[in-house]
């Protein structure tokens, strides 16, 4: 048999890598800080995440089926969705709750603007925006890591009734963490805003802290970030212009005045900073493609999540930043534009 | 001023067809999209959506009776300032109407109702359809559009209502225990359901024109 002889201009390697083969190494980034989140929360974490994950995926069949195209489901983008969801939530989101975020990330997010790639913000971002819109309460109630029993029961809002009001669980989780450790049912975020209270960066670091699923291990997240980042499927620009300019506002605030701003280490660690910048911003549908355009989308992210934190009537900026972040991509991309090769400036080609 | 069909060539249409043209196929709301800041502002729920609908509706057939009346007396000068006159007689009949019959009500709809002054639909009718046509026809064609106003706006309200209050005319449907949904009491909510509908309103649409090939459009949110 002779080979066959092919005649065209280069490149000539065209073996590169497929939406599959990117979106599937994301998953696998992203599971380890799943399998984190379950250990420090429990069985409401695993559930939550289960659910939530498997009603972006059905959403997205239903949306597949109701345009008439070929199912997406395998690219793995509804399963990012629906993990990265999972993550910016509560441990204690009821699962209800957690079903609506999805359907909404999918068909807000995702499926009007015309399905993956077409998608102007982040469909995780929005399914947890409109939640946060409509169910403020349930997604600011937090219960503690570490909870000795927490592989044996669930949070009793877990399984909340669809459509009804999760319990308080603020008795449950004293009790669930010994009294002694002193449980606020507050972030550490938020613990800094409302009452001045400073964690220290061990506890930030080790997990012992109230916060959303995902978003406490900070080394888990950049070491994941980093083998993304070593494989080439994420842009490494995005995150470290959001967290060097998260921590240089950070340090300019603390410079004006030490006793009223944390420290930039605090704000690295604490909320979804670390989770949002490595692998939200990073979104390619969502972010420029200019090489300017990135260092100005990270900075600007970083810089617009230290001024809600600090200046916003809420404690966590991370998602409204990525958001406005995601909606300003095109105009940056425009206005970044890189000169063509032997333009002579002003003058127009 | 003519009486003739606006456009020459078509036919005139029945009293039927006026009627229902508002009501569907040229439905105020979700096909003309005209209106919104009642729309909008006052559909939290279902009773203020309804009677915001209602009170609109009155003005309407009201008003485009009078400019229909009117119509081979007003010169074309001043027929918009005549329009505005008939229109703030009916507002203002409706604003003190309804300060009669509930406080409570005159409270919730606000400024909304002296607004109606400025309602494009009324104006748009007034001036499109009222002074060009004979005055059963205008009556006819201003019912229907008050009608697909008010059905409109009820399906935005009843939409707010039962997600934001669990609750239908105030009356409870899932029981003490219902979590409202904050955002749909909010101004955004309007937005989201207001989208809702009008994807709806035009996949059905996009179905009936070709319905045996796949339409490209998703359902509602």
């Amino acid at each position: 048999m002779t080979p066959r002889i092919e005649l065209r201009p280069s490149p000539h390697v065209v073996k590169g890598a497929s939406v599959e083969h990117i979106m599937f190494h994301v998953v696998l980034a992203l599971l380890p800080i799943a399998t984190f989140s379950v250990w420090q929360y429990g069985l409401s974490a695993l559930a939550l995440i289960v659910v939530v994950t498997l009603a972006c995926i059905a959403s997205e069949r239903l949306f597949n089926r109701l345009s008439g195209k070929p199912s997406t489901l395998s690219d793995w983008s509804a399963t990012i969705t629906g993990l990265l969801l999972a993550l910016t939530l509560p441990p204690s989101f009821p699962l209800w709750m957690g079903a609506v975020a999805s359907f909404t990330a999918i068909a807000l997010g995702k499926a009007l603007f015309g399905g993956i790639g077409c998608n102007v913000l982040n469909p995780a971002l929005v399914g947890r925006a409109f939640v946060q819109a409509a169910f403020p309460v349930a997604i600011t109630t937090w219960v503690p890591a570490f909870a000795p029993r927490r592989f044996s029961e669930f949070v009793p809002t877990t399984f909340t009734a669809p459509l009804m009001t999760p319990p308080d669980i603020a008795a449950w989780a004293l009790q669930a963490k010994s009294v002694l450790d002193g449980f606020t049912g507050a972030t550490p975020l938020a613990r800094w805003k409302f009452e001045n209270v400073l964690a220290t960066p061990a506890d930030l670091l080790s997990g012992a802290v109230t916060a959303s699923a995902g978003e406490t291990s900070a080394l888990l997240i950049l070491l994941c970030g980093a083998y993304l980042a070593a494989r080439k499927f994420m842009d490494w620009r995005i995150p470290v212009a959001d967290l060097g300019s998260a921590a240089l506002t950070a340090l300019v605030f603390q410079m004006i005045d030490p006793a009223r701003y944390p420290d930039p280490l605090f704000v690295l660690l604490s909320g979804g900073l670390m989770l949002g910048a490595v692998f939200m911003a990073t979104d390619m549908a969502t972010s420029p493609v200019t090489p300017k355009g990135v260092w100005l989308y990270g900075a600007l992210i970083g810089v617009v999540t230290v001024m809600i934190r600090y200046f916003g009537g809420l404690s966590e900026g991370v998602m409204y930043a990525i958001l406005i972040g995601n909606a300003l991509s095109p105009l940056i991309d425009q206005v970044t534009q890189p000169k063509v090769f032997g333009a002579v400036k002003g003058k127009k080609a | 001023m003519a009486t003739a069909p606006l456009i020459p060539g078509q036919k005139p249409r029945s009293n039927l067809e006026e009627l229902l043209e508002g009501v569907w196929k040229q439905n105020p709301v979700f096909v003309m999209v005209l209106g919104m800041c009642p729309t909008l502002a006052v559909s939290v729920s279902a009773m203020n959506a309804m009677s915001m609908g209602l009170a609109t509706a009155f003005v309407l057939v009201g008003s485009s009776l009078l400019v229909s009346l009117m119509r081979n007396l007003v010169p074309k000068e001043v027929r918009i300032a005549t329009y505005i006159l008939i229109i703030a007689t009916f507002v203002t009949v409706v604003d003190y109407a309804i300060q009669a019959i509930s406080l409570a009500l005159y409270d919730a709809l606000g400024a909304f109702i002296q607004l109606i002054v400025v309602n494009c639909i009324i104006l748009g009718r007034a001036e499109a359809h009222a002074s060009k046509n004979r005055p059963v026809k205008a009556v006819l064609n201003a019912i229907g559009m008050g009608a697909g106003f008010t059905i409109g706006l009820f399906a935005l309200g009843a939409v707010r209502e039962i997600l934001g209050a669990g609750k239908l005319f105030g009356v409870s449907l899932f029981g003490p225990d219902f979590q409202p949904w904050v955002v749909m009491v909010l101004p955004p909510g309007g937005f989201f359901v207001l989208g809702a509908w009008l994807l709806l309103f035009n996949w059905l649409d996009s179905r009936k024109a070709a319905p045996a090939k796949p339409t490209e459009s998703h359902a509602h949110v």
